[in-house]
């Protein structure tokens, strides 16, 4: 029993140190000058020059600042239209709503990530390409966060409603002061997965975009560290780090959140 | 006449989001296998009805054969390996030990990282001669690697990457899942005398098949949606040995413009995921126990 316990716990240990391993060299690189980059030795002089080195060498700035607008942007919108698709889903009764339901759960499985092709003729005919709302518009309705916001509204207790109807309260004000209040954790949970996600989206933002005024941080970095220019190893790692950085941080900070809102979004 | 202004209500509320769904989601998948049967405008000369030529094309061309084959080795080696390493990790971090927040947080770290971020990592660690890779092979005797760099291993590379991003994330659904579990009823299998491996045979793994369904079907959707570190670790070669059907699906569209034969290459995408959906509702839900 012990035994079993003491072998379990080693192996856990084992397979999380295994799995740093990658991330921990490129942390170290990154904070060590470049002579050191494929010599180990413990009391290397740390440095933050790298950081200082990536983030003069290419627009940094403005690849964050596009990327803070894009997941803005996509978040605000999947918020307002799920919501309202979610609220007729849960507590309407209409002819068509088995249909309509099964068109929303299709995109679950058949993602607009897919639709390459089709999709960039669609923005091209928009005139659009090239523009931060190109990147955005085909992730504007999630399927996923109907679904997700229709399984909480629907545990709302009827009541709640039915009695705000006596008081004579419109049904925008019932979605508002009733359903929307009381689904804050799923809000929450939803909106830590879809910022994480169109964060580190890039096949689309690549395909889409060809300047500097609209590439997120994922394209800019893979610009940055795909030219064989000859840019030092360390250099790119630190890159690579400054651009996961928000999200990291906010991952270490809000761990237990982040977990758990995760769970919540996984769970059907 | 309540009814109706009912119904209208509803429609109203779903109209927003189903202008965007059907926008970018159901009317281009309709357009794509619409368009595998023209050709590819060029310059002046307009597309022309070219009937089922695309699918000629489809059929002889090797390397499509190739990308499909490696897709299916992809999805075949990544999936079980990182459904069984995820399992292994809910089932360990969800006991009592020294260090569980480091070990969980070590697990899932890397599902927060973006794919780009990932590849440019694992790019460092397999650099032949001095990535990590080779420093602990050459400390132990062994020569200089080129895992991206030859055929026959380059996608090896590519998956093992994909496993290391994906377990983590596969993880938290089981451990949610893991949570639900009832103690009374792994306890009474203990007091019936059973081990931990017959409870875990006989009691967990049965009740976390709905977790099974449902991450397997996210792994089987990401193996054909999530090509991103193609781009940075091999470009798809040597010789297309690492590339994915996405991959040459943007490759096909995006650098020799040839947008009626990617438009075919989708429509065999599409027929793999309809496929999944079909079965998922007719097959896997009858035998998965469900609570």
């Amino acid at each position: 029993m012990t035994l079993d316990r003491l072998f379990n716990t080693v192996a856990a240990w084992a397979l999380a140190l295994l799995w740093v391993l990658p991330l921990a060299y490129a942390v170290w690189t990154a904070f060590h000058p470049a002579a050191y980059e494929a010599r180990f030795d413990l009391f290397a002089p740390l440095t933050l020059e790298n950081f200082a080195k990536a983030w003069a060498a290419a627009p940094f700035r403005r690849y964050f600042l596009n990327t803070f607008i894009l997941v803005t942007v996509i978040l605000l919108g999947q918020l307002l239209l799920c919501t309202l698709a979610a609220y007729a889903f849960a507590r309407y009764q209409f002819p068509g709503r088995g249909i309509l339901f099964a068109l929303v759960l299709v995109q679950l499985l058949i993602m607009p990530d897919i639709l390459i092709v089709e999709n960039y003729k669609a923005i091209r005919a928009l005139d659009l390409v090239d523009t931060i709302p190109a990147i955005a518009l085909p992730y504007i309705a999630s399927g996923f966060g109907i679904f997700l916001l229709r399984q909480t509204f629907m545990s709302v207790p009827k009541e709640l409603e039915e009695a705000a109807q006596v008081e004579g309260m419109s049904s925008l004000g019932i979605l508002l002061k009733i359903y929307v209040p009381l689904a804050v954790p799923t809000y929450l949970a939803y909106g830590l997965v879809s910022v994480s996600h169109h964060w580190n989206n890039f096949l689309w933002p690549l395909i889409i975009t060809n300047s500097v005024e609209t590439r997120p941080v994922t394209v800019g970095l893979s610009i940055f560290s795909s030219i064989d220019s000859g840019v030092e190893w360390s250099v790119i790692n630190a890159a690579t780090l400054m651009t996961s950085g928000p999200l990291l941080l906010a991952f270490l900070l809000f761990q237990r959140q982040f977990v758990q809102s995760f769970m919540r979004a996984g769970i059907k | 006449m309540l009814r109706t202004r009912g119904w209208i209500h509803a429609w109203l509320l779903l109209s927003p989001a189903f202008v965007f769904l059907i926008a970018f989601t159901h009317y281009p998948a309709l357009t794509t296998l619409w368009n595998s049967f023209f050709t590819t405008p060029r310059g002046r000369r307009p597309r022309r009805w070219a009937g089922l030529d695309n699918y000629d094309t489809l059929i002889a061309d090797p390397v499509f054969w190739k990308v499909l084959g490696n897709n299916l080795i992809y999805a075949l080696g990544t999936i079980p390996l990182s459904i069984v390493i995820a399992l292994a990790m809910a089932l360990w971090v969800n006991r009592q030990f020294t260090g569980r927040s480091f070990v969980r947080m070590a697990y899932f770290t890397p599902t927060v990282l973006p794919m780009i971020a990932v590849a440019n990592i694992w790019m460092f660690f397999y650099t032949p001669g001095f990535g990590l890779i080779d420093q602990i092979g050459s400390a132990l005797g062994f020569g200089q690697t080129n895992i991206l760099g030859s055929a026959d291993s380059a996608l090896y590379g590519v998956m093992a990457v994909t496993i290391w991003k994906e377990a983590g994330f596969f993880m938290i659904f089981y451990l949610a899942a893991l949570q639900t579990i009832p103690v009374s009823l792994t306890e009474a299998a203990r007091i019936e005398g059973a081990g931990s491996w017959t409870i875990l045979r006989r009691v967990t793994l049965p009740l976390l098949m709905p977790t099974t369904l449902f991450v397997s079907i996210n792994a089987v959707v990401n193996s054909f949606r999530m090509v991103d570190h193609i781009f940075i670790l091999t470009g798809g070669g040597p010789d297309n040995a690492s590339s994915l059907l996405l991959f040459y699906i943007y490759e096909v569209a995006f650098r020799f413009w040839d947008t009626a034969y990617a438009a075919t290459l989708t429509v065999v995408v599409l027929i793999f995921l309809m496929g999944l959906a079909i079965g998922q509702f007719f097959l896997f839900d009858r035998k998965v126990h469900y609570r």
